[in-house]
């Protein structure tokens, strides 16, 4: 058996006298110390912005910087005519794990497109944000690039996304006022059909 | 005699409004210096009607929440004990301030002069040490009322710790005492002002550097902070307020911010001159370089209140880098520091003093 012997280093008479050793460590607080509150001061002054004085983030005020890859809450794309670009292929309710997108097609006038959602649903709290859906979609109809991360709310009901919320990201609940004219169940108006395709086939030509 | 009394009354209201605010202030203080130190920002939530103020109104939320909080006393615990513990160490820690001289005598026409000081106490450095020693026992109280044999441990680790360093603190003064040859400590901040060689002020500092260095090692771990945590160890140690809840808690907690303040004026006045400023005498300043400034009194007055504060301050300050600098010890460590270190080198400062002293022909 060969034996590893650790040379474990011996204290220096320096080292052992400590007063040395707490001028070294008082050094390096008194650094940090100065260089932070001169910063500080120097943010009050509108100076020296790029240099940060602390690594913590003022969250509700101040957002972390979110690399373009992260899957935040999701949206539904538009086309040019305000209608979501979603062809109903239900591509992503079959391949989401958690089963929490819930889509209903209806048939689209444009003979090209065939289908687009009457309802289309996302239930954040199932949503394990895998963003599979974004993947899988043929369309780009579908992306977690909102930016948003705060989901939290007061009741399950509540972290359902219903396609009023999902086309318009800045949309909050509750959401009282519903501004979009194709026809889909709309949740504004206690879950009834709504809006016709009459003025947007026009300016789709 | 009322005149007296009434500035007595005065002075003391003074005191202990300034030591509390000071303390109120100093967690802050905390909070933000430890933040600056390890890159963080600190507490800065708390507002009034709107204004954050850095983060100022922290301890003013501390202390409501602290007041409004359930008090608890566990079932089994000596009720008066534990409710008489926490005073103790407030009581004891505050009393201290009354025997610190922090200006020069005020004159008002018309008024006796009148010194600040609370109290013009001959051996005010046997009273401040005295005081000291009892609030040993708002901690050994505290631990053994609680019935909680975690704080009991805890409260014996504190006092063999505090009993422990004092003996080195009272030998390290005693060669403050030796040199300046009185136990007054207004005489004593008088005694400070004369100058060596006609240049150097006769700080505490300047001839006492040994007793300096032993005494401040000393009253930090008197005041129980880190790297002298151990009978608190908040981290993972039970200390022994475990089972104090509230303002109770609260007050142990201002007992220690007040023991700071009390280590920083004693290191203020016994090393540091007290409130003295470097060549200026009653009347005047007198630079050894042929300067003369004369001064009112009540200039002189305020200019020694004010260097008296600015130092105790930079204590603060530097003892609170220090707390947020060093890591805890170990309780034999602790114990070596004490016993092996402060108190040999403590002792053979008092000798090498006396020595001097005689040789010098300062003595009989």
């Amino acid at each position: 058996m060969a034996t590893k012997v650790v040379r474990r280093p011996e204290l220096t008479f320096w080292e052992k006298l400590y007063l040395p050793q707490i001028y070294c460590g008082l050094k390096i607080t008194f650094r940090h110390f100065f260089k932070n509150l001169g910063l500080h001061i120097a943010h009050r002054l509108g100076r020296l912005k790029h240099l940060r004085a602390s690594i913590t983030y003022q969250y509700p005020e101040e957002l972390r910087p979110l690399m373009s890859r992260y899957r935040s809450r999701h949206r539904l794309t538009l086309r040019d005519d305000k209608t979501p670009r979603c062809v109903g292929c239900m591509l992503c309710e079959t391949v989401c794990p958690a089963k929490c997108i819930t889509i209903v097609p209806g048939e689209h006038p444009d003979p090209h497109v065939e289908k687009y959602p009457i309802r289309f649903d996302i239930d954040l709290g199932i949503c394990v944000y895998c963003g599979y859906c974004v993947e899988v979609c043929p369309e780009d109809a579908i992306r977690m690039d909102t930016g948003i991360l705060d989901l939290a709310a007061y009741s399950r009901e509540a972290m359902r996304l219903d396609i009023h919320e999902l086309m318009d990201p800045e949309l909050r609940k509750p959401v009282n006022d519903c501004s979009l004219t194709f026809p889909h169940t709309c949740k504004v108006h206690g879950g009834d059909m709504k809006g016709s395709w009459d003025g947007i086939a026009k300016t789709a030509d | 005699m009322t005149e007296l009394l009434i500035t007595k009354v005065i002075l003391a209201g003074f005191v202990v409004f300034a030591v509390l605010n000071l303390a109120g202030f100093h967690t802050w203080v905390e909070r933000k210096q430890s933040a600056l130190i390890q890159d963080r920002i600190g507490a800065n939530r708390a507002s009034i009607f709107g204004f954050r103020l850095f983060g100022i109104f922290h301890g003013i939320a501390d202390a409501l929440k602290m007041f409004t909080k359930e008090d608890v006393i566990p079932a089994g615990a000596n009720k008066t004990l534990h409710t008489v513990a926490p005073f103790f160490s407030v009581l004891f820690s505050l009393v201290v301030f009354a025997a610190i001289p922090f200006g020069p005598t005020l004159l008002i026409p018309g008024l006796e002069p009148i010194h600040l000081q609370v109290a013009k106490i001959d051996a005010a450095v046997l009273y401040i040490f005295a005081m000291l020693s009892l609030g040993v026992y708002g901690v050994i109280i505290a631990g053994f009322a609680s019935r909680n044999n975690y704080a009991l441990m805890g409260g014996l680790r504190a006092t063999a710790q505090m009993i422990s360093y004092e003996v080195a603190l009272g030998i390290a003064i005693i060669g403050v005492i030796m040199v300046y040859g009185t136990m007054d400590l207004g005489e004593i901040v008088d005694r400070q002002g004369h100058l060596i060689g006609g240049w150097l002020p006769m700080w505490g500092i300047v001839t006492q550097p040994i007793a300096f260095i032993v005494f401040t090692t000393a009253a930090l771990a008197e005041t129980k902070r880190a790297p002298f945590d151990l009978p608190e160890g908040e981290s993972e140690i039970i200390g022994y307020f475990v089972e104090y809840s509230g303002m109770k808690f609260g007050m142990f907690f201002l007992a220690d911010f007040l023991e700071t303040i009390v280590v920083a004026t004693l290191a203020t006045t016994l090393f540091f001159g007290g409130w003295q400023i470097p060549y200026m005498a009653a009347d005047g300043f007198h630079f050894p370089w042929g300067w003369d400034i004369p001064i009112d009194n009540w200039l002189y007055v305020l200019l020694g209140f004010l260097s008296f504060s600015a130092k105790t301050l930079a204590f603060c300050f530097v003892f609170m880098q220090i707390r947020w600098t060093l890591p805890r010890f170990r309780y034999d460590q602790l114990m070596d520091l004490g016993w092996k270190g402060l108190f040999p080198i403590a002792v053979v400062n008092v000798v090498v003093t006396a020595i001097i002293m005689t040789v010098m022909g300062k003595v009989g």
